[in-house]
C-alpha cells in the first residue's frame, strides 16, 4: 500500500445490533477492500442527540460525538445506528460522512421494510445496511456519487435504489480508491 | 457540459449550509458557502456560479432582495429560494422576480437531487443551444468571399446594408464569381439566420418539377407523389429562398412566382389549402434580366418584384488583386482538408495566375488550386503544376473555327504541306483537308 495513510476501518456500534450483522459488514469490507476491520460498541446514551420538534436523530451532532469519542483512533470510523437520522435541511439521512474524512455515519431505520409499510425482510435489511455502510465509507475515503448503476456510490435516495446497486465498488471508483492509497491493486 | 456546475449556498445557519456542502460536495458539484447575502454577492462579483441556493429570511438584505441584484449581475444565474416558513405570498414574488424554483425546509432527499438534476438540465440545454448557435454562425460564416480589392469590398459593403432588411436581392455576376456564398452571406449576416437558407437552382429542374419542389405537392397530387411533401417556400418559413439561375424559368412559372412573391400565399400541387410563408428572396442569375424583359422573355413585373436590390459580382479578372488572397486562402483550405503542411507557391506560377483571366472566375481558381495540390509534390505550387500554358491572359478567347485553322496549319507544316500525311494525323481524308484548307485560306507562306 503506498502513502502514509492509516488504512483501517473502524465499525463503531452504537445501537442493539445483533454481532452477526456488524461481521456480516466488516467481512464484505475486508473481501473486497482489503482492509482490516476493527469492530467496537458502545453504549451511549442517544436521547440528547433527539430533535423534540423534528423526532429524529441529528446526524450533525452525532459525527461530531464520535469524532469526541474516538480521538486517537486512526483509519475510518463507521458509526453504526439504528434511529431515524435527519440533517437540519434534509427530512431524512440514510447515514452521512465528510468527504476524505475521517467520521462517517449510517443508520438501517430509514432501510427497513416496515418502515414502508411492507413486510419486514431481515435478509434485505442486512444488504441494503451493508451497502450503505460501504457507501459512507466511501465518501470518507474521497469517493463522490458515481453514475454507474451498479457502483455502490450511486446516489440512493429511495431504498428500491439501495436495492438496485451492487455492494461493490466500480472499476473507476476502486482506481480512485487504488490511486489514493487505501486499496492495492486487485490481482488478476 | 465542459465545466463543472458550481454552487453557491447561501444561508446564515452554519447547520444548513455545513449540510448542503456536504450532500452537494458528494454530488460532486464545485461548492462555496456564505453566511449572508453581502457575503454572496461578493463571492458572485468574483466568480459566475451555475446555481444560488439562498434562504429567503436572512438578518440585513433578505433573500428576494439578494436575489434581484444576483439578475443584475448575472441574468443566467439559477436561483433558487427556500424557506423554513412555506409562504405562497413570498414564493409568488420569487417565482415572478425569476427565481427558477422555491423550496421549503427540510426537503426530501430525493426532491433536493432532483431539484439539482432539473438545474443542472437546464444550464446543460442553455450552453448547448449558446454552442449550437455559434456553430450555425460558425457554420454560416462565409469565410470564402474573399478580397480585399475595391470591386469586392463594394460588394462586401453592399452585402452587409441589405443583410438587415427583408428586400428582394437579384446577385448578378458571371458564372463562378461566388453569388451563391454572397447570398449565404446576406443570410448569415441578417436577423433570419437561425432560420434555413433554403437553395433551389431553378435551371436544374424542369417545370412541373420545380413547381412541386417549390410549393410542395399532396399525395395523389401526380403519379409518384406518395407522400404530402413541404415545398421550398414552406421549408424557407422565417428564413431565406435562394433562387439561382433565376432566367432560366419558364412563363407560367415566372407568374407562380409573381403571385407567391406579392401575397407570400401558396398551393401545394394538388392541394386546396392555402399555405402562408414568411421568407426573404434573394435570385441569382448570370443573364442580363433587364435585356430579358426587353426581349419579353423574362415579365417586367417578376422582374421589379425581384429586383429591389441589385448587387452585381465582379469577375475575377476585374479583381486582379485578389487572386493571390485567394489563391493562399484555398491552398489552406486544401492543404487542412488534404492534411498537409503549409503549401505555397511559387513566383513564376503566382506570376502566371495573375496575368491569366480566368473565365471561369473564383471557380476555376479554386479547382485549379486543388488540382495542383494533388499532383504536385504538396509543399508547392509550381508552373508545371497550373494548366495554365495555353490560356495566359490577353490571348482573346477563340473560337472553335480559329481553333481548327490553327490545328490543321500546324499539322500542315510539321509533314512539310504533305497533304496525305497530314490528312492521316488529322484522321480526314484528303478531300475534306483540301476543303478546309480552301475555306480558312492557308498557304505555305502563312506559317
Amino acid at each position: 500500500m503506498k502513502g502514509e495513510k492509516q488504512n483501517t476501518v473502524t465499525l463503531a456500534s452504537f445501537g442493539a445490533f445483533d454481532r452477526q450483522t456488524i461481521e456480516l459488514i466488516a467481512e464484505a469490507i475486508r473481501e473486497d477492500l482489503g482492509m482490516p476491520v476493527a469492530i467496537i460498541e458502545r453504549r451511549v446514551d442517544l436521547s440528547i442527540y433527539f430533535d423534540i420538534g423534528r423526532r429524529q436523530y441529528d446526524g450533525n451532532r452525532l459525527m461530531k460525538m464520535i469524532e469526541t469519542q474516538f480521538p486517537d483512533t486512526q483509519g475510518k470510523i463507521v458509526g453504526l445506528f439504528n434511529v431515524d437520522l435527519f440533517i437540519p435541511i434534509l427530512t431524512f439521512i440514510y447515514g452521512q460522512a465528510y468527504l476524505g474524512g475521517k467520521i462517517a455515519i449510517a443508520s438501517k431505520f430509514r432501510l427497513m421494510n416496515e418502515h414502508y409499510g411492507l413486510p419486514a425482510n431481515e435478509e434485505l435489511l442486512k444488504d441494503r445496511f451493508i451497502k450503505e455502510v460501504i457507501h459512507e465509507l466511501g465518501h470518507a475515503m474521497g469517493l463522490v456519487h458515481c453514475h454507474t448503476p451498479t457502483c455502490v456510490m450511486r446516489s440512493s435516495t429511495y431504498v428500491e435504489d439501495v436495492d438496485q446497486k451492487e455492494r461493490y465498488f466500480c472499476q473507476e471508483c476502486r482506481s480512485q480508491l487504488e490511486n489514493n492509497g487505501y486499496i492495492t491493486k486487485r490481482a488478476l | 457540459m465542459a465545466n463543472k456546475i458550481s454552487i453557491l449556498i447561501v444561508d446564515d445557519e452554519e447547520s444548513v449550509r455545513d449540510s448542503l456542502y456536504n450532500w452537494f460536495i458528494e454530488d460532486g458539484y464545485e461548492v462555496k458557502c456564505a453566511a449572508d447575502a453581502k457575503e454572496a454577492l461578493s463571492l458572485l462579483e468574483a466568480k459566475e456560479y451555475h446555481i444560488v441556493l439562498a434562504d429567503i429570511k436572512m438578518p440585513g438584505m433578505d433573500g428576494l432582495e439578494m436575489h434581484r441584484r444576483i439578475k443584475a449581475l448575472n441574468k443566467d444565474t439559477i436561483v433558487i429560494v427556500m424557506t423554513a416558513f412555506a409562504s405562497v405570498d413570498t414564493a409568488v414574488q420569487a417565482l415572478k422576480d425569476g427565481a427558477y424554483d422555491y423550496v421549503t425546509k427540510p426537503f426530501d432527499p430525493d426532491d433536493l437531487s432532483h431539484l439539482i438534476r432539473n438545474a443542472t438540465s437546464h444550464i446543460n440545454l442553455k450552453e448547448e443551444n449558446e454552442n449550437l448557435k455559434s456553430k450555425v454562425e460558425a457554420l454560416e460564416n462565409v469565410e470564402d468571399l474573399v478580397g480585399e480589392s475595391e470591386a469586392m469590398m463594394q460588394v462586401l459593403s453592399e452585402v452587409q446594408s441589405v443583410a438587415s432588411s427583408s428586400s428582394s436581392v437579384i446577385i448578378t455576376g458571371e458564372s463562378g464569381t461566388g453569388k451563391e456564398l454572397i447570398a449565404r452571406a446576406i443570410h448569415a449576416n441578417s436577423p433570419r439566420k437561425y432560420f434555413p437558407l433554403v437553395s433551389v437552382h431553378c435551371g436544374a429542374l424542369p417545370e412541373s418539377l420545380l413547381e412541386s419542389e417549390l410549393f410542395g405537392h399532396e399525395k395523389g397530387a401526380f403519379t409518384g407523389a406518395m407522400f404530402n411533401r413541404k415545398g421550398r417556400f414552406e421549408m424557407s418559413d422565417g428564413g431565406t429562398i435562394f433562387l439561382d439561375e433565376i432566367a432560366t424559368i419558364s412563363a407560367k412559372m415566372q407568374v407562380e412566382l409573381l403571385r407567391v412573391l406579392e401575397t407570400g400565399k401558396f398551393t401545394r400541387v394538388g392541394g386546396n389549402k392555402e399555405i402562408s410563408s414568411d421568407f426573404r428572396v434573394i435570385c441569382a442569375t448570370n443573364k442580363d434580366l433587364k435585356m430579358m424583359v426587353k426581349e419579353g422573355t423574362f415579365r417586367e413585373d417578376l422582374y421589379y418584384r425581384l429586383n429591389v436590390v441589385n448587387i452585381h459580382v465582379p469577375p475575377l479578372r476585374e479583381r486582379q488583386e485578389d487572386i493571390k488572397l485567394l489563391a493562399k486562402y484555398f491552398m489552406e483550405k486544401y492543404a487542412a482538408s488534404m492534411n498537409r503542411k503549409k503549401i505555397s507557391i511559387d513566383d513564376a506560377a503566382l506570376k502566371r495566375l495573375e496575368e491569366y483571366d480566368f473565365p471561369g472566375n473564383v471557380r476555376e481558381l479554386e479547382n485549379m488550386i486543388e488540382r495542383a495540390i494533388v499532383i504536385g509534390n504538396g509543399k508547392e505550387i509550381k508552373l508545371k503544376d497550373l494548366p495554365l500554358e495555353k490560356n495566359k491572359k490577353g490571348t482573346t478567347i477563340e473560337s472553335l473555327n480559329d481553333n481548327e485553322k490553327k490545328h490543321i496549319r500546324q499539322i500542315l507544316e510539321k509533314y512539310g504541306w504533305n497533304i496525305s500525311r497530314a490528312a492521316k494525323v488529322l484522321k480526314v481524308d484528303r478531300a475534306t483537308l483540301y476543303n478546309k484548307i480552301k475555306k480558312y485560306d492557308l498557304k505555305p507562306s502563312d506559317g
